[in-house]
């Protein structure tokens, strides 16, 4: 049995469900609203296992699911080795987002990353703190301030509503997913013009560690060949 | 595979007792030290190479991730100078690129709190470790942190220019983007030219909100407009410091090296003559300084603390491989931890594991 992974509610389920129905996989809920369990059909021996989008890197990486639907964003930031754990079989075309590095736009003087090292080198002089950014991508955003070389900074954890975060004073910028920019722009945040940090989608994803039957296999080789991938 | 196998701890004893013998005062260190102070003296790239840990009524600790730090406020607070200490135990270190990096492992240390002789006091700490290592083919690198502070404090440029330097030296990518900028060699974008010459610079901008004030913005364009209007650092200084940069011979050779360098760059007079009675220094304690090698970037990937002389015992052929050994003079880190007081130390570590592996039993 082939186990596959999709997020359990809202657009991004519905949006799957339509990607898998365009290619004679009809993926559905069974039972009330609430029930989290699903049917599929159209295709043998495969199992729908709806889960959080944030459950789906780890469930992919502990082999617990064979194949999982969720955004490239998750993946890199919760699996630190994801290029050997997880393999990327098809961008999917919705869920787009952007993760991106957002201040107020009041700051007319930072525009860049080189700024915004600037900027913090001076705050920290002032307040005797580092910039505070607000973010829940602790992993992407460190590696690539790292990498960029921007010092003075510290990451808060912010859950939600992280555009909030600079009105409330518990950080002066935020790092956040955003497809049109339209909450950014709503809070007086902007991007820096640097390009986002990553620009992610609802992605297919095949686990590279999780067990394999006859069944499985099959199911796969047939996904596959549904959906005109190569091996 | 364990941290503290026989095999470790007998390596461990051994290397403990050579520095026990070297007149150390023998320390330990919490395995749960408090966040906020490493987090304040490291930034947030620790939290990639520390194992952080809540604690109810202590807030955020990290299980060490070095002996330094802890060692550094003991002596600080209650140490008479001067001072030396040897310590051993397990440190910790999260890995998130490699799975096959230790995660635990033993280091050996030995710090050296004395300001009468400097150079000397380098020397002794390098000899300890190069007679310790002894008989393993170790491939023996150095730098000076202390060089290149000197060099950037020569230049001919704004304090202001020197301290954004001074600040990226550890983070070459950036400290390079810096000096192309401060040179002319990049020129600002034509949006920031705009921004720069406008009247209000903030029409059509959003409110004032967070932390970091119009005031605060308004200074740092001020700083901008300065900058735009500080001439270029000179071609032939940059060049200078890039030699310095790319530096790399045996220790002797280099000294001659960076004599010739020190008649263009006065300002790096003092630091040479220091690098040179080290080297004096290490011949009289029976190093072959022939074997040396000294590297002008050597140090700057490295834990920011350094600020001086900067070691490192590799295997060779083994890039694979961290370090087996590695040290360096961390005066300013003193002077953080110290509130106030600061004290010359240097001091270094050695992994028992790793010279186990490379060289043997013995």
């Amino acid at each position: 049995m082939l186990k596959l992974g999709v997020p359990s509610k809202g657009r991004l389920m519905d949006k799957t469900f339509q990607w898998f129905g365009q290619y004679g996989i009809t993926l559905s809920r069974s039972g009330s609203e609430r029930e989290y369990s699903g049917v599929v059909n159209g295709i043998d021996d495969v199992e729908l296992v709806l889960l959080s989008a944030g459950e789906v890197p780890r469930e992919l990486a502990a082999g617990r699911i064979h194949m999982g639907v969720t955004g490239t964003d998750l993946v890199r930031e919760k699996l630190p080795l994801w290029h050997v754990q997880v393999k990327e079989l098809a961008a999917m075309g919705f869920g787009q987002a952007d993760l991106v590095i957002a201040v107020p736009d009041h700051w007319v003087d930072v525009d860049t990353l080189d700024d915004l090292d600037a900027a913090a080198a001076a705050f920290r002089a002032r307040h005797g703190m580092r910039l505070r950014i607000a973010t829940k991508y602790h992993r992407l955003i460190r590696t690539y301030l790292r990498t960029h070389g921007v010092a003075d900074y510290q990451l808060v954890d912010s859950q939600g509503a992280t555009e909030g975060t600079v009105r409330h004073e518990t950080a002066e910028a935020v790092a956040d997913i955003t497809s049109t920019g339209e909450t950014l722009r709503a809070n007086h945040l902007r991007m820096l013009s640097d390009g986002p940090v990553h620009q992610s989608q609802a992605t297919l994803l095949l686990s590279l560690t999780a067990p394999w039957d006859d069944a499985a296999l099959h199911a796969k080789e047939t996904i596959r060949a549904r959906l005109g991938l190569r091996e | 595979m364990s941290a503290q196998t026989p095999a470790i701890l007998a390596e461990a004893a051994r290397l403990r007792a050579l520095f026990d013998a070297a007149g150390a005062h023998p320390v330990e260190a919490a395995i749960l030290q408090p966040a906020d102070l490493l987090l304040d003296l490291y930034g947030e790239d620790i939290r990639a190479r520390a194992f952080t840990t809540s604690d109810p009524l202590h807030g955020e600790q990290m299980l060490r991730p070095d002996f330094t730090v802890p060692v550094v406020q003991m002596h600080m607070a209650s140490g008479a100078d001067p001072a030396r200490y040897a310590y051993c135990g397990a440190v910790f270190r999260r890995q998130e690129d490699d799975p096959d990096r230790a995660r635990e492992y033993i280091q050996v240390g030995f710090e050296l709190f004395d300001g009468s002789n400097p150079p000397h006091a380098d020397a002794e700490v390098f000899a300890l470790f190069a007679g310790a290592l002894g008989g393993i083919p170790l491939r023996m690198a150095t730098g000076d942190i202390g060089i290149l502070i000197a060099a950037i404090r020569g230049l001919d440029t704004t304090d202001r220019r020197k301290a954004a330097l001074m600040r990226h030296l550890w983070r070459p990518g950036r400290f390079r983007a810096l000096l192309d900028r401060f040179s002319g060699k990049t020129q600002a974008n034509a949006r920031r030219q705009k921004l720069l010459a406008q009247k209000n610079p903030f029409r059509g901008a959003g409110p004032e909100i967070g932390l970091r004030s119009r005031a605060e913005v308004e200074a740092r364009l001020a700083t901008l407009r300065e900058d735009a209007a500080t001439p270029p650092l000179p071609a032939a200084q940059v060049r200078l410091l890039d030699d310095l940069l790319a530096l790399s011979d045996s220790a002797p050779a280099a000294l001659s090296r960076l004599e010739d360098l020190a008649v263009d760059m006065p300002a790096i007079y003092g630091a040479v003559e220091t690098f040179a009675a080290r080297l004096d220094a290490l011949s009289d304690l029976g190093v072959d300084t022939s074997r040396v090698e000294f590297e002008g970037s050597y140090g700057r990937t490295t834990l920011e603390y350094y600020d001086g002389f900067v070691f490192g015992f590799y295997a060779e052929g083994r890039h694979d491989l961290p370090p087996v050994a590695t040290g360096g003079r961390y005066d300013a880190l003193t002077r953080v931890l110290g509130r106030g007081r600061s004290i010359p130390a240097v001091g270094g570590v050695i992994r028992p594991d790793l010279a186990l592996l490379i060289g043997g039993a013995r």
